[in-house]
């Protein structure tokens, strides 16, 4: 019994200490690790972004992949956070910060004298820029695709399958624009009472002509590979990626909503400091230039336009150029902190009736 | 007469004796069972538990009803617990009707070609579950192979709705389920005394006859078996309605994705897990009772 019972003892002991060490060595170096979707997007974070800036400051790095947000959730909860950056949509960081899972930016050390408006949040910072927009299978419309939300709407001029998002996040928008609603008063409807009904209402029209609802980036963009449907919305991105693979695809960014990635902090990461630091570093318009040679994503920072690093051709192809920004619309992320829960209960009725 | 009653001390230590035997014996089976039940308390009855306890709160922390009262408030709730039922009873049955002959033909083979057999059914088994729903989504497409032979061959004209709806997801839940309902059917088949049909023939049964009265009721414990597990498999599947059903099929598994990934709604994620086990057990139960004398778990005929 005293036997086993100092075995067990032991046991435990041995655990503790490796666990205690474990924690020594990766507190001991100035390590940041630093999170994000993996896939091509990370290649090109890491080759533009990571690995250069972590050189610049001097510091080790360690890239994880991760799926979301709610796992940043989940090691808050659990007192184990072990990432210093993660990379996240604007919308869930909002929401994750509000929820108190981030810890709050400090923009004395970020510089965001030259970023777009609204793409520095409290708990998040903007990384890149991309656009959700109407894109089209060019076999079945040739280069005369929709212009607007209301031709995605038209199923007479533009007969066909479409495919539209699972998810209520951008998905509202384009259906009131397609109602009549001019762009800078979408998320005003939308604020007032029925507005998220009035949107719903008109998606309902268009349900008997969608296909399949898209539940992620890389779905869309195989959707119109294989050329499974002929009309759909998507992140810009992806279409640029698979029309260069050969697939089918044009897309506009005539009303498109503005959208951006992000980088924040977890709440308690182990070098908070150090990922301030690191993130002025990679926010930098040289760094956010070099980016968009990957994808076609935007930078946040307005000097990256200015310094000649973005080839003046390619720079128009990118969601946040000016000439792009004035026909789109942002995505307001105060509306989607106070409304998406209803509107995403009001969506899912939609979908399940 | 005076007549002590015979041995009582001895007997009464002789059932003390026994009845410590006894007790000693449990106890040893208990302590061989003790690492399963273990398995059982660690994996199973705290993770149960600490869901129940979870969805009794709001996303705030404050302790509340709310996510049951949503469970009830908003009708899409209830569509999706209708679908995953409707979705699982239907695998259910298709994989019974297509299992039970194809189980039947195995179990009449020899053994050793049985055998052979038995690998294209184990086969679908070694595959991984995502590459074999891919593979799926590639066959049924508009523009994939059965619609593109399809209308090559001028079966049909216009691409058919194959996937993106309930009946890919049906193809493909069939697919994944139906080694589930043929391995115990077939084995239950097996064990099946011959001399019992060949006796029905002697007393003037026809063939046909033999079968239905003999050898299908002997095979029912193995169908149900199979069936059950099935069932409840298909209750909890996530990935073949998520990639086959085109946001059509929304089954309470992927409702239960929505609230923890995009919500970080882990009460509301729980109610649903929590609603999802008690309507399982009240349809378990209530299968139990309308098949009473047939034993549900295959034991014995």
């Amino acid at each position: 019994m005293t036997r086993k019972r100092s075995t067990l003892a032991f046991a435990i002991t041995a655990f503790a200490g490796a666990i205690a060490l474990g924690n020594a060595t990766s507190a001991g170096a100035q390590e940041l690790t630093v999170v994000s979707f993996g896939g091509a997007y990370q290649d090109g974070q890491s080759k533009a972004l990571f690995q250069p800036a972590a050189k610049a400051l001097g510091i080790k790095l360690k890239e994880e992949t991760y799926t979301g947000i709610s796992a940043v959730a989940v090691k808050v909860k659990a007192g184990a956070v072990t990432w210093d950056i993660v990379t996240s949509g604007s919308g869930s960081a909002a929401r994750a910060g509000a929820e108190g899972f981030l810890e709050k930016l400090d923009y004395k050390v970020i510089d965001k004298s030259s970023f777009f408006p609204g793409t520095a949040q409290d708990y998040c910072v903007g990384g890149d820029v991309f656009s959700t927009v109407m894109a089209w299978n060019t076999k079945t419309y040739g280069a005369n695709g929709p212009k607007s939300w209301a031709d995605f709407w038209d199923v007479k001029k533009f007969p066909g399958k479409r495919s539209y998002r699972k998810d209520v996040a951008g998905a509202l928008e384009p259906a009131l624009m397609a109602d009549g609603v001019p762009p800078e008063k979408v998320y005003e409807v939308l604020s007032a009472p029925g507005g998220i009904e009035r949107a719903i209402k008109k998606i309902k029209e268009l349900k008997p002509h969608i296909a399949v609802w898209w539940s992620s980036g890389a779905q869309h963009a195989q959707l119109m590979k294989d050329g499974e449907v002929d009309m759909i919305t998507g992140w810009n991105g992806r279409f640029d990626v698979v029309a260069k693979d050969g697939a089918k695809v044009a897309y506009t960014f005539n009303q498109g909503l503005l959208d951006y990635d992000c980088y924040a902090i977890p709440k308690g990461a182990p070098h908070k400091d150090l990922a301030m630091k690191f993130l002025n570093e990679i926010v930098k318009p040289q760094y956010q230039a070099e980016f968009t040679k990957f994808i076609t994503y935007g930078p946040t920072n307005k000097k990256a336009y200015e310094i000649g690093a973005i080839d003046a051709a390619y720079a128009k192809t990118l969601p946040s150029h000016p000439d792009n920004v004035a026909k789109q619309l942002s995505i307001n992320l105060d509306w989607y902190i106070k409304n998406e829960t209803k509107a995403a209960a009001a969506y899912q009725n939609m979908l399940t009736e | 007469m005076q007549r002590t009653p015979p041995t009582l001390p001895l007997s009464d230590d002789h059932s003390v004796a026994l009845r410590k035997d006894q007790s000693a014996e449990r106890w040893l089976m208990l302590s061989l069972a003790g690492p399963a039940l273990l398995l059982v308390l660690v994996c199973m009855l705290l993770p149960v538990g600490w869901l129940f306890y979870l969805s009794f709160f709001t996303e705030d922390g404050a302790a509340s009803l709310v996510n049951y009262r949503n469970l009830i408030e908003q009708p899409s709730y209830a569509r999706i617990f209708r679908t995953t039922f409707e979705v699982s009873l239907l695998t259910t049955a298709i994989c019974a009707l297509v299992g039970y002959p194809l189980a039947y033909f195995l179990s009449q083979l020899p053994t050793r070609i049985a055998n052979l057999c038995m690998i294209a059914v184990l086969l679908p088994f070694w595959t991984s579950l995502l590459v074999r729903t891919y593979a799926w989504l590639i066959l049924l497409q508009r523009t994939g192979l059965i619609n593109t032979w399809g209308i090559d061959l001028g079966l049909w004209s216009e691409p058919l709705p194959l996937v993106h709806n309930m009946t890919g997801t049906l193809i493909g839940m069939v697919h994944i389920m139906l080694p589930f309902v043929v391995l115990p059917l077939y084995n239950s088949m097996r064990t099946i005394d011959r001399s019992l049909i060949q006796a029905a023939a002697n007393l003037g049964a026809s063939p046909v006859q033999g079968f239905w009265r003999v050898f299908f009721p002997l095979s029912l414990p193995g169908l149900m078996a199979g069936s059950l597990v099935a069932f409840i498999l298909c209750l909890g599947v996530y990935v073949t309605p998520a990639v086959l059903g085109g946001g059509k099929v929304i089954m309470v598994s992927s409702r239960i994705a929505l609230d923890i990934d995009t919500f970080l709604n882990w009460g509301s994620a729980s109610a649903l897990g929590v609603v999802l086990l008690l309507l399982t057990f009240l349809l378990l139960l209530l299968a139990s009772r309308l098949t009473k004398g047939l034993s549900l778990l295959g034991s014995g005929h």
